[in-house]
């Protein structure tokens, strides 16, 4: 095309940032590499997928194990804008999988009238920034179904799923992370996965949780992520953290997207003879204090880190439950590293995130303490 | 030549009539219900001259208070007379249920009819249920035919040679700049882009048709309209490269542009929050007596929000002049309109609000520019919402996030890049006049190749702007977190520069 060859004359003079920035991220949450190499182990087979290929595994079975389960949302016919529902509907049909009209506070409600009839909807909000028009079905209504009726009635089949976090471009609307949010409903469970593996046993477990749960999917990591996945059909525990580093001077806690950056921070910190014990919180309510509060009581310090904005941050929540539990055993105050009180912004999108080398200052200055 | 043309499946009758045409069309078939009803919504002094009795109507006596007997009856009534008349009681035993001087539109009535807020309904005795649609589908306001001639018999609003080679001109800057940014994000140099190909006349004719003074609330595909207005190439290029000169200071992604001085709201992301916005602006404009309307536009998926009905039923209520012009491409990213709503398109739900509304010919600019034009005429003198919904195609895929040809045919996106351009026919018309020449087309294609050529090297090379504007606009002054927060992050790009990129100034 002459206007392609054109621009291309057109001296790059400097280089756009946000390429840069994208370069940048770190990823280590599997042990595979690219595509699909296969491994024979135990019982059934493992492959190396990505994330957004792991919870279309666990749709799949969803659907395959459930014929009251049924897949919806915006864009979710032709598989949707993340591929996550890719050939669910081919397979299990258009009155299972479909489209629906673009209207946030509609799909979250038909979701909860077709749960409340004994169903498992699992509903697709396209970007967890555009949650909000749902908002009110989700705090007033699906949290609230089984509480106000009695139990008379409830949603527990709703799982409402939606990609969360930065991605590298997406500036204010295709970036956020609103977990707190949720976070503060009772009635609500809010799960979020750090890897494939753990995407769909988490998926599995939440859509078969006889309560609504909000599902977080980190978009960063739905092609960058990879790691050997089961390919059969596997749950894991709700409200269970996993302590997925060992250590002995400080307690990093986190989740999603924001642990392979807590990995490596892990990682470089060992490098300077500073042992991290790192806990996947993976359930935010209701949360397992109990692992959380045993590592902090062996290491005698704890650091949480999200990218959501810090002021009033599910971080604020760990560090003051924390603080009643350990009181006596904390030797620092708890420390915090997370996005900044501003919008989340395009350029400045390095700048606002909770980086590796701020956990690692932090970490330090939490251990010398 | 096809008296009509299919969309999205179905056949569309073709309006060949003029803009006052097609008002007088949809007044006379109006019912006198709706009419009586328009004409008591106008304000004392401009319509009847006499203040309303309709206690609904703004500012007048409020309705009774809830919990008052009078209140309980009437509530009572209102719902019960035609519950019972479902039951099988006659008509009459349930219209002499209301039976004394109301205070609150429900008028005493005779046997045949039930004075209701709104105006006399009448009875009836057959069960009758509104059809879901007309038989019909609501036809589609055109001026130019395929081939760029007049149809005979069209009426629309003159433009001089001067406006008609303007709006050319503009049309084709917006194609090229689509063209060339679309390229630029390919190359990687833009993280974002999204066309507005195929919707070029409902971009620049709409614009030609408002005044400077009127407020626009955009959704992301009407680039054009601030095009038409001044928003020069080089300021296009800042807001995407997001340098230090883009107004919205690099926070947002690429195509979410703004200004202040061209009444142009800034793009958001989130579909359709900009219709009740639209509402509050026009109802300002109406306060100030200005001479002047809001238009907000929006897809054919953004009517599926809930914002959409507050907007519209607020517009009805508030009375206030905003033109709601919606850009029908059949398409919402991969979700087809039949999978997006069930009604007749978009327009037919204006009247269910008590909204006038149009379709029309969104890749006729001419067609585009009458209809705009009138509705604003419309809102400002008599303040009133108007929905205008222009019928078009999305040429482009959603964005460069997208690649449509995963859920839709190549050959129907061909078939409207070509067959249905907007901006070919316009200039067959424009040409047809002896406006236009090849030679003209060719030296406009060139230069403004050049300009925007020369606009992206210079958006490129400008710095990002300052770490201090990361904190800046959160609230009207720092607070004392962000003070904090930005000392904080100061150390740490002194600690770890490299962490940072280097075209951000610290
Ligand atoms: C509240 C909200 N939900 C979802 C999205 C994601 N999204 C962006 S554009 C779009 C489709 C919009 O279609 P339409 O309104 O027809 O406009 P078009 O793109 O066709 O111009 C969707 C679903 C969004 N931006 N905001
Ligand atoms: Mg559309």
């Amino acid at each position: 095309m002459a206007a392609a060859k054109a621009l291309r004359e057109v001296a790059r003079t400097r280089r756009g940032s946000w390429a840069a920035v994208v370069g940048r991220r770190c990823l280590s949450s599997g042990s595979g590499g690219p595509a699909a190499e296969r491994k024979e182990g135990g019982g059934g087979g493992a492959k190396a997928v990505n994330l957004f290929t792991a919870v279309n595994q666990a749709l799949h079975i969803a659907l395959d194990t459930d014929p009251r389960a049924f897949v919806f949302g915006e864009d979710v016919g032709f598989g949707g804008v993340f591929r996550c529902t890719t050939g669910l509907a081919d397979r299990f049909g258009k009155n299972r999988v479909f489209n629906t009209p673009l209207c946030e506070q509609g799909i979250a409600g038909f979701a909860i009238g077709l749960a409340a009839m004994g169903n498992r909807a699992i509903a697709e909000i396209q970007f967890a920034d555009y949650i909000f028009p749902a908002f009110d079905q989700i705090v007033n209504e699906a949290a609230k179904f089984r509480y106000r009726s009695g139990n008379e009635f409830n949603c527990g089949g709703l799982t409402i799923r939606t990609p969360y976090g930065a991605v590298g471009h997406g500036g204010h609307y295709h970036s956020q992370s609103p977990e707190a949010f949720f976070c503060h409903v009772p009635g609500l469970k809010v799960v979020i996965p750090r890897s494939p593996r753990e995407a769909k046993g988490l998926l599995l477990a939440s859509i078969r949780d006889p309560n609504p749960v909000v599902f977080f999917e980190p978009k960063w990591l739905y092609r960058l992520a990879v790691e050997e996945v089961p390919e059969e059909d596997y749950m894991l525990p709700l409200s269970e953290a996993e302590v997925i580093r060992k250590g002995s001077d400080i307690t990093l806690i986190g989740w999603g997207a924001q642990l392979a950056v807590l990995k490596e921070a892990c990682e470089d910190a060992a490098k300077d003879g500073v042992s991290c014990e790192l806990i996947d919180l993976k359930t935010l309510i209701p949360w397992d204090k109990e692992t959380v509060e045993a590592s902090v009581k062996k290491t005698g310090k704890l650091l949480v880190s999200h990218e959501a904005p810090i002021t009033g941050g599910f971080g604020a929540e760990i560090a003051a439950s924390i603080t009643e539990r350990c009181f006596q055993r904390l030797e620092a105050p708890v420390a915090r590293v997370c996005g900044l009180d501003t919008p989340f912004p395009l350029v400045y999108e390095p700048f606002y995130m909770p980086t590796k080398n701020k956990v690692l200052d932090a970490i330090k200055s939490t251990v010398n303490y | 030549m096809p008296a009509c043309h299919h969309w999205r499946g179905l056949e569309l009758g073709r309006a060949e009539h003029g803009v006052s045409d097609m008002a007088a069309l949809w007044l006379s078939r109006a019912s006198t219900q709706l009419a009586r009803r328009a004409a008591r919504r106008l304000p004392a002094g401009r319509g009847s001259g006499e203040p309303t009795t309709s206690p609904w109507f703004l500012g007048a006596v409020p309705p009774p208070a809830l919990g008052s007997t009078a209140a309980v009856e009437t509530s009572r009534r209102r719902g019960f007379c035609s519950v019972r008349r479902f039951a099988g009681e006659s008509s009459a035993a349930a219209a002499t249920v209301v039976d004394e001087e109301p205070e609150n539109g429900f008028v005493a009535s005779d046997q045949q009819a039930v004075h209701f807020p709104g105006g006399k309904v009448s009875f009836v005795a057959e069960m009758n249920f509104l059809p879901d649609s007309m038989k019909e589908r609501i036809n589609c306001y055109r001026v130019l035919d395929d081939d760029g001639r007049t149809i005979s018999g069209s009426r629309f609003q003159e433009v001089s040679k001067e406006l008609a080679v303007k709006m050319y001109s503009e049309m084709v800057t917006l194609q090229i700049m689509d063209t060339i940014f679309y390229e630029a994000q390919r190359q990687g140099r833009i993280s974002f882009y999204l066309t507005s190909n195929g919707e070029e006349a409902i971009n620049i004719a709409s614009a030609a048709a408002l005044s400077m003074d009127d407020i626009v609330l955009p959704q992301y595909r009407e680039p054009g309209v601030l095009l038409w207005r001044g928003f020069t190439l080089q300021e296009f290029a800042n807001q995407c490269f997001g340098n230090k000169l883009d107004y919205g200071k690099g926070r947002q992604m690429p195509i979410h542009y703004g200004s202040n001085r061209l009444n142009y709201f800034t793009v958001s992301s989130p579909i359709a929050t900009q219709l009740p916005h639209a509402v509050g602006a026009a109802y300002s404009l109406k306060m100030d007596k200005k001479d002047a309307c809001a238009i907000t536009y929006f897809g054919d998926g953004g009517t599926s929000e809930g914002d959409f009905h507050a907007a519209l039923n607020f517009a009805a209520v508030m009375e206030a002049p905003v033109i709601f012009f919606c850009r029908n491409n059949g398409w919402a990213i991969s979700t087809p309109t039949t999978e997006q709503f069930r009604s007749d398109g978009v327009v037919i739900r204006g009247q269910a609000y008590g909204i006038r509304g149009i379709r029309v010919d969104g890749n006729d600019a001419l067609a585009v520019y009458s209809a705009v034009h009138a509705a604003r005429e419309m809102a400002i003198t008599e303040g009133r919402p108007i929905l205008v919904e222009a019928l078009t195609y999305r040429v482009g895929h959603h964005s460069t996030s997208d690649d449509s040809t995963k859920y839709r045919p190549v050959d129907e996106i061909e078939h409207w890049r070509t067959a249905r351009d907007p901006i070919s026919r316009y200039r067959k018309w424009v040409q047809g006049n002896d406006w236009w020449s090849d030679a003209e087309e060719s030296e406009l294609r060139s230069r403004v190749r050049k300009e925007l050529l020369q606009a992206i090297q210079v958006a490129e090379r400008m710095p990002k702007p300052p770490v201090a504007d990361l904190f800046t606009d959160v609230y009207d002054k720092i607070p004392s977190n962000l003070c904090e927060q930005e000392q904080l992050l100061r150390d740490t790009i002194m600690k770890h520069p490299a962490d940072y990129p280097t075209d951000v100034p610290v």
